[in-house]
């Protein structure tokens, strides 16, 4: 539990430190770097929670796919890569404020409601099996068979529409 | 333990709210937007860790999939918008504005 806790606070103080980082940079392709140090401490704490698959899910779509498209969106919608000093508008301020009263607020009612609630030390839902995975592809086509299938048809229909979207010849 | 868990989620929400309202490249508030989902996925383990449920894996699983679809149709709309206007500045995009 104490390694737990001591690999926990590392990572999140990473992450926090490289989201500040997606936000603040004046280079996209920094920001872009480092959304992916981000995504790869989700995954990280979903090790910690027990969620091996959501894990290796997370890193392969995530920063396997994901990442790639949004670092093909930069490369083709900007000129130049590197310092912009227009990056961020006018009115940042509001965003500043936006985000430390809903950091407050919501940090108040974790701490308040949540405060002394404790995770199971053995996080695996399924002891027989000995592993979640078993558990999540018993769920996913079972119970939630349904909204797995809605979504296989929604990824095909943006599929298509980004295609149609995109295109050149129209 | 449990609380550590959502403020983590808490505070990279907040980070990712501000980075929607704050940035001007349509990309950026694209990946600002991606750490909002990531920050919901972190929550939706944790409660499940807590309820020994695994509820909270299959639809983090789900939001990955409906975030790898917003991605794709976000990126066409921008380069749309890039080929019509050679730029993806937000504050270009105001023929809404009366």
């Amino acid at each position: 539990m104490v390694a737990q806790n001591i690999f926990f606070y590392v990572i999140a103080a990473t992450m926090v430190g490289s989201a500040l980082v997606v936000v603040t940079s004046r280079n996209v392709v920094h920001s872009a770097l480092a959304l992916i140090v981000v995504f790869g401490g989700v995954a990280a704490q979903f090790v910690i929670l027990a969620g091996e698959f959501v894990a290796v899910t997370q890193v392969l779509v995530y920063i396997g796919a994901i990442m790639v498209l949004v670092l093909f969106g930069i490369m083709l919608t900007r000129a130049k890569i590197g310092r912009d000093p227009d990056m961020t508008n006018d009115h940042w301020w509001v965003g500043v404020v936006t985000a430390v009263l809903l950091v407050g607020v919501m940090g108040y009612a974790l701490v308040d409601r949540f405060g002394d609630d404790a995770l199971p030390a053995d996080r695996r839902i399924d002891a027989v099996n000995g592993s979640n995975t078993a558990t999540v592809s018993d769920a996913i086509f079972s119970q939630y068979l349904i909204p797995f299938e809605v979504i296989s048809v929604l990824l095909l229909s943006a599929l298509v529409g980004a295609i149609v979207i995109a295109r050149k010849d129209r | 333990m449990l609380n550590q868990f959502l403020l983590l989620g808490a505070v990279l929400f907040c980070i990712g709210v501000y980075g929607v309202i704050a940035r001007k490249n349509t990309v950026l508030v694209l990946m600002s937007i991606e750490l909002i989902l990531n920050a919901v996925n972190i929550n939706l383990l944790a409660f499940g860790a807590m309820h020994g449920d695994i509820t909270g894996a299959v639809f983090a699983l789900f939001i990955i999939a409906v975030a790898a679809a917003e991605v794709g149709v976000g990126l066409a709309m921008v380069l749309i918008i890039y080929r019509n206007r050679a730029s993806v500045d937000l504050d270009d995009v105001d023929s809404m504005r009366g």
